[in-house]
This record gives C-alpha cells, structure tokens and sequence, in this order.
C-alpha cells in the first residue's frame, strides 16, 4: 500500500498553520521592532523605550477590557465617551480649581466607577432591550461626551492633586507608573479570563450561543459583565489620562477608541467572538505603539502618519487572517 | 419491574397546530428503545419535552416511576436525563472538558472561580466511563467530527454525577453523519452504555434502529403508532408504520435508472488536484448520470465537491463541461456554467433564513420571475406555489420563512431553487438526504430519476453507501485524497457495500 506524500502534509499542516497564524502577530512586532531598530539605532535607546511604554499604558487598559467584549462578538463604542466622563468625574473630585473636593484615591475610584456605570448601561441596553451592541454603545458613548460636557463647562478642572498626578506622571524603578497600572490591568484581565465563569463563558457565548443557552448558562449575565469589564477598564483609562495631562476635558480620549479596536483585532481576537484572548491584544497594542513610534524614527512625514498606520493595520489583518479566506463566508 | 422513564399521554400544541397528540411510552432498565417516525411526527418535540426546553400542554413524564416536572434542561440533568444532540451542541473554541461540564461545573468552579484541575478530572472520569482516549485539555476544535462524537456521549453521561441514579441517554440521529468504521465503534458505544444507562435511540436508518434496539417505537402524526420488539420486526412492518403507506422494495426507485453509455460527456475532471485535500483526480460524467463519490472523512472527497463548485481554489487540473474548459473562482462562476450545489450543512449554506419559502426558491434564478430588473411578485408567488405542490414541501404558504420549516422540507426548497433554474446541467449532490426521513428521502430519489431522465449529470456524496450504491450510474472510492478505484453500477447488478469498504479503509 503507497500513501500519497500529501497525506502527512494534510495531517500536519493545520496545525503548524494555525501556530504560525497564531504566532503571526507576535512575528510581525518581532519583524518592525528589529526593522525600526536598523533604521534607526534611537528606537532601542532607553529613553525611547520608555516613552513607548507609557504610550502603551491607556491603549493596553482599553483594549484589555475591551477584549472581553469583542471575545461576545460585541462592540463597545462608547469608550471614547466614557473616558471623557471618567476623566472629568476624576478631575472634579480629586483636589481641584474649580470645586473644593479633595477626596483622593476616593476621587479616582468614582470616576472608575462611573465607567462601570456606564458599562452596566451598554450591557442593560443590549441584553435587557435587545439593541445590538453596536448601537447601544454607541448611543451611550455619545451620552458620555454629552455628561463630559456638562461637567466641563467651559473650562478644564485642573487637577491640584500631587499624588493623584504621580499615577499618570510619576515613575518607580525608571519605569512609568502609568505601564505598571496598565500591566496590572492586563494581569487582572488575564487572570479572569482564564479562571473565573466571566472569562470562560465569555468563551462559550462568544463561540455559541445558542449551545450555551441550551446548557442552562444565563447568558444574559455574563454579557452584562462583559461589558462592566470594558467600562470599568475605560473609566481607568480616563483616571490615568487625567492623571497624566492634570485635567478633565471631553475630548481626551480623542483617538483612543481607533488604537484600542485595531489593537484588539490585531492581536488576533476575531471580531465574530469565541477565539483570541488579552494577552493577544497586548501584542497588538504594542505593535500599534511600535509602528507610531517607528514611523516618526525613521522619518515619515508626520501629516501621512494616520494613513499609513490605517493601512499598514489594514495590511496586518490581511496577514493574519488569510488563512480564513479559503471557504466561502460572509463578511458582514 | 418499573421504567426508568414513561411517558402518558404527552400532548403539546404549537399555535393550534398540534405536535404531540398523547404519546405514550416507556424505557424500562438498561434497554435500548429505537424511535422512529417521518419529519414532523413528533420526535423532536418529544425530545424536546423530555429535556426540558418544551413544557407539555398535558401529560406526565415519570421517572422511576416518580412525576416530574422539567422547566429547564437543567431539570432534566438533574433528573438524569443526557442527549446527545443531532445537530452537534459543542463549542469549539473552548476545550473538551468545558464542555462537558458546561452550565453545571459544581465544585470545580467555586465562587465563580475556575479550578481547572477538578473541571479536567471530572471530564477524564466521563471520558473514561465510555472508554474514550481524548484529553479533557484539547480544544474541540482540533477534533474529527467523530471525536466530537464522542465528546458529545460523554457529556451525556454527565448526567449520571448530578443526579445520582442511572441515567438515561438520549441519541438523537447519532449516526446521520458516520460511516463504516466510526459506525461500529458507535454501535460498541451504545452496547457499553447499556451497562450503565437505558438508551433512546432515534435514527432514520431503519437498519440502525432494529439493529441496536430491544424494542422499537414508531411516532406518526404526534401519536405511537406501533410498539415491537427489535427482534420481531422487520423493515417492511415498521416502514408500512412509519409512511404509512405501502413500503415499496424499490425504496430507490432503482428500475427508473436508465443507461447513459451512449448519452454525451457533459462534465470531466481532469488531473484535479489541490494541495494537501486530494490529487489527480480524473473522472467523467455523461448527461443523465449519477456519479457517487464514496470515501471517509478525509478521503477528500467534500474538498472535491467544494472545488467543483468552485467554493474553493483548485491548484491544478481542469474542468470541461460540454467540451470546454471552464475556470471556477467563485461559485458565482460555477452557477453560470450551469451548475447547482445542494451542501450539507443546510442551515447554513442551502436556505437563507429570514427569508420566506418563495424567496427562497428564487435565489437562483430571479429572472423566472421578473419584469425585466423588477420583481414579478404574483407570477413568483405562482411559480413558488407549483414547486411547492411538485416536491410536497409541507409550509402554511409560500410567504412562511423557511427557518421554521422542517429539515426534510427546507431540503426541498434547496433543491426547487436549483431546479427553478432554466440553466441548471450539472447538480453536486453533497449529503443531500442527511437528516431526512425516510419518506423525505424517496421523494429525493425519485428526483434525482427525474432529473437525470432529463439529462441531468449528477455528483454524489450520499449519507451512507447502500443509498451510493442504488442511486449511481458510477461509483468512484476515494481513499487519502485519490480515487482509489472506479466501480459501474448498471440497474441489476450493482456492487456490494463490502467490495467498496474494502477499498475507503
């Protein structure tokens, strides 16, 4: 009996497939790394590194909670509201010139909260009146620029608050504090989704739903936490942008919502839910950050810069999910 | 002695429509009881109800001779009640022991936290009960779909660890999509399984049944028709049950086969071949023939079939139909040269859910219907209403939506927007009876005689190879992606299903 060759190949090949295009985001920020560090040896200096890790801090918090949701195979698009609202919430209740609250680390959790707040709202809207994630999150995004800009008034709080300024400002160990809240978050993040019913299950829905309904899984609950987790990550971004610029302004979390999205489905996380993972985003985030980064380095007119990173990430999702493009399915 | 599960007079309506209409039956200890019954007699409400999804309008379910009462499936878990599901119910991107403790983890997730030594350890004591080798840590995804199979019955016996009494296994159409060896190792299963659970088996295949079964129950119209012991029966007796209507012998209409040697070649395959899935693959099909392709899962031949219909890219090798060589890139292609595509996965690629039977019908060929680019609403709901008394799809009116039609009908409004097609010359046949019943399926033979009789060339991938073997003009055994040999099969002496094993294995 002669087996064709091909049938070792068959047999083989998935595998080693699906590790490459596991591994494919993780190669492709290995590759631009190594690529903006030939360009141009300042990439590799210390003081850039440094600055490349605390551009990563707010858009690994983001996309860390945001993850849990796309995991559904939901959308929140209201992170750019909800930030807002968490930055002007932490700027208004820490020591200020505008009111004269004082309340601290106490300040910073309320406007932590807010963003679970609003979280809790994404997730009411889309599982209790059934309105698509999109929508929802999206209506209450705009909700939170609305509360921002109330609360705003005119003029930006400036935070008085120096130890509430040291988070987004301060280092420890020459690395800066705004990394290692990020790296907490992620370690958090990592954490349930790997070993509570949030995160499993946030596996299962996003993979099937139906099948987890017929298990008896109330659904309608662990979405609802997915959500939370998003908005709670949002609202600490809006606490470490705050903390870091020493104001509330409705439009500080301007731009953040592109670079969270993409990092997340750069990472690998596949936007119909059920497959990828935090860790996967926090490479995306770090290639995001790199290509930034490195197209200043190398000299890229700064006006072309938006472009070029929209297409170098429209180029990396081509990469990475080419492999999906064989059967016939609908993209919608 | 008393059952371990009976059911009186289970009844359950649906809009006025009545699905149940007093079913009465009972599983008695470590017996396996056969169900049978055409589309729409009942058996999936009656499952339904015995795990808890649907709650009956009037009745009594008893369990050790005890009423219960189920609102949910996790009542019936308690009670002691696993099924495999027909469609399978497995989530692929989490792995085997998720699943099978899915929804009702118990101690090994405690306050909401996972501990996945436990979660693993209770999976690999299932997993052992049906003497599986699969690690409770794989991904489900990476599993055969005979594999998952597995899974599936073990995540059944699940039920066994919550509700502390022996359980009873439901199978629901387990065998619809195996074959040969995997059907034997499922038929030693189903043996092991009596040992410790009483089984209800629901099958089409009407062999299946009466071969693993004790006794046989047959549901027509919402109501048991007939009771009988395995033993006593026959497939005759319990087709007259089920169709109610005269078993025909020629179940396959096999005398309507016509000879095809001197009908023109419409379609070769030339040296196809695509990397890693098959090669070379070199066949030709006249008009008015039938060409089963026979093989196992991962003989290539679905790769085959998606690759004729241009589902997917070739990567070298030709196809010709009627003398010229045509290239697929899409099946956009392939639906112009004349081609039709009857899938397997219905739900997903055959029927456009949401959409209403007579939508559906012209997904095709809109242009049956129409005042030049404008729809024709009237004359399509005329042409719709003719197929729909042609292949008896049973649905309230043409403007039903097609998801809430049953499996056997939705197949039929697959193969009405194929045949609506003024082109169509070349019909795939992938799996075009899985899932049916019997009567549903001789109304799919008796079409694909038509259909050849007006010089249709036809494909085949059939459900099992009894149904390859009657239905084909040719048949080719595909083995490790190449044809690994090419048998005739003229009306009245067909090839035996051994001679073709021996070749797929």
């Amino acid at each position: 009996m002669t087996h064709p060759p091909t049938v070792d190949e068959r047999r083989l090949s998935p595998r080693v497939r699906r590790l490459i295009a596991d591994a494919g985001p993780l190669v492709a920020l290995i590759v631009l790394i190594v690529v903006f560090a030939v360009a141009n040896p300042v990439f590799v200096s210390p003081g850039n590194i440094g600055i490349l890790l605390s551009q990563a801090a707010v858009p690994l918090v983001i996309a860390t909670g945001l993850t849990f949701v796309i995991l559904l195979g939901g959308i929140d698009l209201s992170i750019e509201g909800v930030v807002a609202t968490s930055s002007l919430v932490f700027a208004l209740t820490v020591a200020n010139d505008r009111n004269d609250l004082a309340l601290g680390l106490f300040g910073a959790l309320l406007a932590v909260l807010a963003g679970s707040v609003f979280g809790l709202a994404n997730g009411l809207a889309n599982v209790k009146l059934g309105i698509p994630s999109f929508m929802a999150t999206l209506g209450l995004g705009a909700v939170g620029i609305g509360i921002a800009t109330v609360l705003f008034a005119g003029r930006s709080p400036r935070v008085l608050d120096s130890g509430m300024r040291m988070l987004g400002q301060g280092s420890t160990l020459g690395i800066a504090n705004i990394f290692l809240i990020a790296v907490l978050v992620l370690v958090i993040g990592w954490f349930v989704q790997r070993f509570t019913r949030l995160g499993r299950y946030g596996y299962v829905i996003g993979g099937d739903e139906a099948v987890a309904r017929l298990s008896g899984v109330r659904v309608g609950r662990y979405k609802i936490g997915a959500f939370v987790l998003g908005g709670t990550a949002s609202g600490i971004a809006g606490v470490l942008l705050g903390s870091q610029l020493g104001v509330g302004m409705p439009t500080i979390g301007s731009g953040t919502m592109f670079t969270a999205i993409t990092a997340v489905v750069l990472g690998g996380t596949l936007l119909t839910g059920g497959r990828g993972g935090v860790l996967r985003s926090f490479v995306g985030v770090l290639i995001i950050v790199v290509l930034a980064n490195g197209l200043i380095l190398i000299g890229v007119n700064p006006y072309a810069q938006v472009a070029v990173q929209g297409l170098v990430i429209i180029a990396a999702v081509v990469a990475t999910g080419w492999r999906l493009r064989t059967r016939v399915r609908i993209i919608k | 002695m008393t059952a371990v599960l009976e059911v009186k007079d289970l009844t359950k309506r649906f809009r006025g429509v009545v699905a149940l209409d007093g079913v009465s039956f009972e599983v008695r200890p470590h017996e396996v009881v056969g169900l049978i019954g055409e589309n729409g007699a009942g058996k999936s409400t009656l499952l339904k109800v015995l795990t808890g999804i649907y709650q009956p309008d009037a009745g009594v379910v008893l369990r050790n001779g005890e009423p219960v009462t189920f609102r949910n499936s996790s009542d019936a878990a308690r009670a002691g009640i696993g099924m495999v599901h027909q469609e399978q119910s497995l989530v692929t991107s989490v792995s085997v022991a998720e699943n099978i403790l899915l929804g009702a983890e118990g101690d090994a997730v405690r306050f909401g936290f996972y501990n996945w030594p436990k979660l693993n350890a209770v999976a690999q004591r299932q997993l052992d009960k049906i003497a599986s080798a699969i690690s409770p840590t794989t991904i489900v995804e990476k599993l055969s779909f005979a594999e998952r199979q597995l899974v599936e019955l073990a995540k059944a016996m699940y039920v066994e660890e919550g509700a502390q009494v022996e359980p009873v296994i439901i199978l629901d159409e387990p065998t619809s999509v195996l074959e040969g060896a995997e059907l034997e190792t499922l038929f030693a299963q189903i043996d092991r399984l009596r040992q410790i659970a009483s089984v209800i088996f629901v099958s089409h295949r009407l062999e299946e049944v009466l071969r693993v079964s004790d006794r046989v129950y047959v549901l027509k119209d919402g109501r048991s028709v007939g009771e009988t012991d395995a033993a006593s029966a026959d497939i005759d007796l319990l087709h007259r049950l089920m169709v109610g209507r005269e078993s025909s012998a020629q179940f396959y209409h096999e005398d309507e086969q016509l000879p095809v040697d001197e009908a023109p070649v419409k379609l070769q395959v030339k040296n196809l071949t695509r990397a890693g899935q098959f090669e070379d693959v070199s066949f030709d099909v006249r008009a008015g023939e039938v060409v089963g392709i026979a093989g196992v899962i991962g003989s290539g031949r679905e790769e085959l079939s998606r690759v004729l219909f241009g589902a997917e890219p070739s990567t070298s090798g030709s196809i010709v139909v009627d003398g010229k060589p045509v290239k697929f890139a899409s099946p956009v292609d392939a639906v112009s040269s004349g081609f039709g595509y009857i899938p397997a996965e219905r739900r997903i690629e055959g029927i456009a859910d949401g959409l209403s039977v007579a939508e559906n019908i012209f997904l095709v060929a809109p242009q049956t219907a129409a005042w030049g680019p404008f729809r024709n609403p009237k004359k399509a709901l005329e042409i719709a209403g003719a197929w729909i008394k042609r292949l008896r799809i049973r649905t309230p009116d043409e403007r039903t939506n097609v998801g809430n039609l049953s499996g056997g009908n939705q197949q039929k409004v697959v193969l009405a927007k194929w045949l609506n097609s003024p082109e169509l010359e070349v019909l795939i046949l992938d799996h075009p009876t899985r899932g049916l019943d019997v009567g549903a399926k001789e109304d799919v033979y008796i079409f694909v005689r038509e259909q050849c009789a007006k010089g249709m060339a036809v494909v085949l991938l059939a459900d099992s190879l009894e149904e390859t073997i009657a239905l084909s003009h040719t048949i080719l055994v595909m083995r490790d992606g190449r044809i690994e040999r090419r048998f005739d099969a003229p009306a009245g002496s067909k090839p035996k299903p051994v001679d073709l094993v021996e070749r797929m294995v």
